[in-house]
This record gives C-alpha cells, sequence and structure tokens, in this order.
C-alpha cells in the first residue's frame, strides 16, 4: 500500500492506463497528430475519423446522438457555454432563471456573472438531506422563466436529483433544462433517450479521463440553441471554436467506454468500500453523515466528526488524501455553503470531511484510513473544550459565544 | 497550508492538555472564540499566593495554528506572574510560531484567553477579599 492513500475521487480520478495508452497513440509523429480540421490529406482524416469516434463512445454513454456532442475544455466551460449561451440567446423570451443553492460554483458564477447583465435568479434551497425536488422547480416557475440549472450529482455530499421529473416539468413549460452532471457521468445511468434534459455537462476528469477536457450534450430534437462563448473557426458547429485536442478527446472518448462496460462493477466496488468504511466509523460516538445516503453516488461520504475541527483532522490524517468540507484554509474561514444550505450549524459544517472511493480503492487502503482517522479523532477530541462540555452535558446552543 | 517546524510539533505534542477545577478559588479560567467560527479556546491558570502562576493547562478546538498557539502560550505563562502575563502580545506568539497572515487570528484568540483567564483569577479573589 502506498501513502499517502488517495480517497479523494469526486475530486478527480487517474486516468486509466488504457486510457492513456490510447491518447500517447495520438501525440508524437509516429502517431495520430494531425489536426482535426484539416481536410486535404490523410493525417487530418484520420484525426477526424478518431474525434468522431469519442463522439460516438460519449453519446453512447448517455444514449444520444453523437451530433449532439459538443467538445469543450472541461465541465466549467460546458457550464458557461450552456447557462450563458442559453440565457443570452433566449434572453428576448424572458430573463428569468433556475437554479439551487448547492450548485457548483461554474453555475452559480454563470449565474452571478448573468445578474449583473440583468438577468434574474431564483436560488432554491435544497432539503436538508440535500435534495433540489421537482415540486420546488415547479414552484419556482414564473412566465418569463427560459432556463433551469440543476445538478445530477453534488460534488461535495452525492446526493442524486430527479433529473428525469425535473426535466417532465421544464419540458412541459418550453424551458431550456441544464444538468451539470460532471460527478454522475460514467456513474450512473444517464439516459438522454429517457430524459427530457435540454442541456448536460460532462467532465473527464471524474471518469478516469484526462483533465482539461470536457463535453456539453445539446439536444437536437427539440433543438436547443445557444450563443457561442468561444469564438473563432467555426468548429463544432459553430458553438465552440477552437482546434481539437485529438488526444485529449480519444481519451474522454475511451473513458467513455470503459465507464459504460463496467459501470456495475464500477459501482459495485466503490459501494462496498464505502460501506466497509461508514461500518468502520459507526461505533464512534457523535459521527453524522451529511446528506441523503440512498440517493447517493455509491462512492461518496462526507462525514462531520462533532466537536473537532476540520482542518485540525486533516492535518492529523497527512495519510489520507482527503478534503475537508470546510473551506477554513483561506482567509474566510467559511465553512462550506453546501453543509450550510443543509441547515448544519456552523461547527458541524467546520467538522466535516469527504471521502470518495473509485476504480483503484482497496479493502486494505480503507481499513488503513479506519485507523487513521479512529486515532486523528480520538486525539483530537481529548483536546477539545467542546468535546469536554458534550461529556459534561452542555448543551453548547446555551452559551453566549463572543463571536470573532 | 505551510506550517512552521515548531507549529507542528506543538500540534504534534501538545503541552499541558488538560483542565483545572474552575472553582477552585486560585484557578481562572479563560474561554474565547466560537464554535461557529472554528476556534474555541479554553486556557486555565491556577495562581499562587504570590501572584505566580504555578500551572496552566488548556483544551482548543480549532486549526493546526490555534492548538499550536494556546499550547505555545502555556509554556510561556508558566512560573510568569499574572501581570507579566497579562503583557503577553500575539504579535510575540505568531513571530514564535512564524504563523502565516491568514492565522494571526490565532495568536490574537490566545492573547484574548490568556487575559480572559487573568481577568477571571482577579474577579474571583477580590469578591473572596
Amino acid at each position: 500500500m502506498q501513502l499517502p492513500v488517495y480517497l479523494d475521487y469526486s475530486a478527480t480520478t487517474p486516468v486509466d492506463p488504457r486510457v492513456a495508452e490510447k491518447m500517447c497513440a495520438c501525440l508524437t509523429a509516429e502517431g495520430n497528430f494531425g489536426n482535426p480540421a484539416s481536410r486535404s490529406h490523410l493525417f487530418g482524416w484520420k484525426a477526424e475519423e478518431a474525434v468522431e469516434l469519442a463522439r460516438r463512445q460519449v453519446a453512447d454513454l448517455l444514449n444520444a446522438d453523437p451530433r449532439e456532442i459538443v467538445w469543450t475544455s472541461g465541465a466549467t466551460e460546458s457550464d458557461n457555454l450552456a447557462i450563458k449561451g442559453a440565457a443570452h440567446f433566449y434572453q428576448k423570451k424572458g430573463k428569468h432563471i433556475i437554479t439551487s443553492r448547492i450548485e457548483h460554483k461554474a453555475v452559480l458564477d454563470c449565474c452571478r456573472q448573468l445578474e449583473r447583465e440583468g438577468f434574474e435568479i431564483t436560488y432554491l434551497d435544497p432539503d436538508s438531506n440535500g435534495l433540489t425536488t421537482p415540486e420546488m422547480v415547479a414552484a419556482a416557475i414564473r412566465e418569463d422563466t427560459i432556463l433551469v440549472s440543476i445538478m445530477h450529482a453534488n460534488n461535495e455530499i452525492g446526493v442524486i436529483n430527479d433529473i428525469a421529473a425535473i426535466a417532465e416539468i421544464t419540458r412541459d413549460k418550453k424551458i431550456v433544462f441544464h444538468v451539470d452532471a460532471a460527478q454522475s457521468a460514467g456513474k450512473i445511468t444517464i439516459d438522454m433517450a429517457a430524459m427530457k434534459v435540454d442541456l448536460l455537462s460532462l467532465s473527464a476528469h471524474k471518469m478516469y479521463g484526462p483533465k482539461g477536457m470536457g463535453a456539453l450534450y445539446v439536444r437536437r430534437k427539440p433543438r436547443v440553441r445557444l450563443e457561442a462563448q468561444m469564438h473563432g473557426g467555426g468548429h463544432e458547429r459553430g458553438m465552440r471554436s477552437g482546434t481539437l485536442a485529438t488526444h485529449q478527446i480519444v481519451g474522454m472518448g475511451e473513458a467513455a467506454q470503459i465507464c459504460k462496460e463496467q459501470m456495475a462493477s464500477d459501482n459495485t466496488h466503490a459501494l462496498a468500500l464505502r460501506d466497509r468504511f461508514l461500518n468502520g466509523v459507526s461505533d464512534m460516538e457523535e459521527v453524522h453523515v451529511n446528506g441523503d445516503l440512498k440517493q447517493r453516488l455509491p462512492g461518496n461520504l462526507n462525514i462531520s466528526f462533532a466537536y473537532v475541527e476540520g482542518e485540525s483532522l486533516i492535518m492529523s490524517l497527512k495519510d489520507l488524501a482527503i478534503s475537508s468540507g470546510s473551506a477554513c484554509t483561506s482567509a474566510s474561514l467559511e465553512p462550506s455553503y453546501v453543509l450550510r444550505a443543509l441547515g448544519l450549524n456552523d461547527e458541524m459544517a467546520h467538522s466535516s470531511l469527504r471521502f470518495s472511493f473509485g476504480r483503484f480503492s482497496t479493502a486494505e487502503e480503507v481499513d488503513y484510513a479506519v485507523e487513521q482517522v479512529h486515532h486523528a479523532v480520538d486525539k483530537l477530541r481529548e483536546l477539545s473544550p467542546l468535546w469536554d462540555m458534550y461529556q459534561e452535558g452542555i448543551d453548547l446552543d446555551s452559551i453566549e459565544w463572543a463571536a470573532h | 497550508m505551510a506550517y512552521s517546524d515548531k507549529v507542528l510539533d506543538h500540534y504534534d505534542n501538545p503541552r499541558n492538555v488538560g483542565k483545572l477545577d474552575a472553582d477552585d478559588s486560585s484557578v481562572g479560567t479563560g474561554m474565547v472564540g466560537a464554535p461557529a467560527c472554528g476556534d474555541v479556546m479554553r486556557l486555565q491558570i491556577k495562581v499562587g499566593e504570590d501572584g505566580i502562576i504555578e500551572d496552566a493547562k488548556f483544551k482548543t478546538y480549532g486549526c493546526g495554528a490555534a492548538i499550536a498557539s494556546s499550547s505555545l502560550l502555556t509554556e510561556w505563562v508558566k512560573g510568569k506572574s499574572i501581570d507579566d502575563a497579562e503583557l503577553i502580545k500575539n504579535t510575540a506568539i505568531a513571530e514564535e510560531l512564524a504563523l502565516p497572515p491568514v492565522k494571526i487570528h490565532c495568536s490574537v484568540l490566545a492573547e484574548d484567553a490568556i487575559k480572559a483567564a487573568v481577568r477571571d483569577y482577579r474577579e474571583k479573589s477580590s469578591s473572596q477579599a
């Protein structure tokens, strides 16, 4: 077992060796290095063929038409193109957009930008399990609503929204529906033929493909229109100009195909490790899982260890690569906006960690992580005045703290 | 977060962790910070009749810098008079631990904690007299 143990698959995944091999074949003079847009020679034709094969592989993962896949540099760019592109195209119809408070920053910051441009945004509060329901969306729709953007699975807590049901509502009202599926694609089934989702953002590096690569699904029937955000040579049917990165695209295609083929075994594996971890820490007092445990990605756990602070916990767990739900390593000292939106109080949000398991995680690594977590939490609780007070039965909310 | 070796040392081997009897008239307790802000320090001092701090204990909920700041503080105040202990400045703690700028507030909290502990001790002894 190599240290530190990598348990941060929600942040990024290593490239699958089968993917890396395909990518390497598209770089050097001996390989498939041509510009896919070169129409006048074999190098271009071969590169174009590889790009179109990858497009089919990604489309197959979504049960979509390859012509509905637009290559981008990642899910952030896909979100930008979808949200700003649709808002700008349809602004004559209205200027109201609906999203949720716990979207990824790529979605929230696009919405903030549109607010500055005069659009009006409704930010839905999720329920205490982190879910944004079709009823919440329906209740927020107005005459001038042109776009709804709701994530499929949340990046911090892994909970999965019922996007198929939300899509029924938006289609009925002829509102464009965008879904950020960066966390869910390749992990759970996404069937674009069955769902009435119009735009869907994908990222390659969350599914064992390369960083710097993503795609946006853009529905053809009924056709969804976008205003391009990147202008240039008119690539990708004018929606996203820029020379196609053959090796990156080939990597994403291969990654998508592998995810589709082994989705069942990948999920069984991740779920087994997640449950093994959860069982391992369940004998500790005051350990709380954040977000719905059933409607959730198989490899994600977000846990609050009450009365210990997240950053010091991460310091104690230096042999585990995990992420803190609280962003208090920054100057802001703000705990996670996602956990706050779930209604967690500040100290619980400050005490949370995200563990995410994936294709290359092992039972040995999980057992090691459990042992380390026990050790660190015991040590920090021994140091914690709040733990003392809890043991003495003092209600922390009854104390008047001097906020600083 | 790049912490100095001194912070890491205090974090790995915190000094004087524990609790003194808060009801003892020779003990002063200072609890500062708030769970919502991610830092709570409890510093306790046991003061001799000559006004010298005989013992100090702490418990801290917070980041590595907060734990190190309070651990260091307990080392510094032991053997000092309460008047001298009150004069300890956060800048001295921050300098000794080479705290990064975003963690300066941890040293401020430590300074507040010793001031609060001395104040508590003084209030107790004046109400007795």
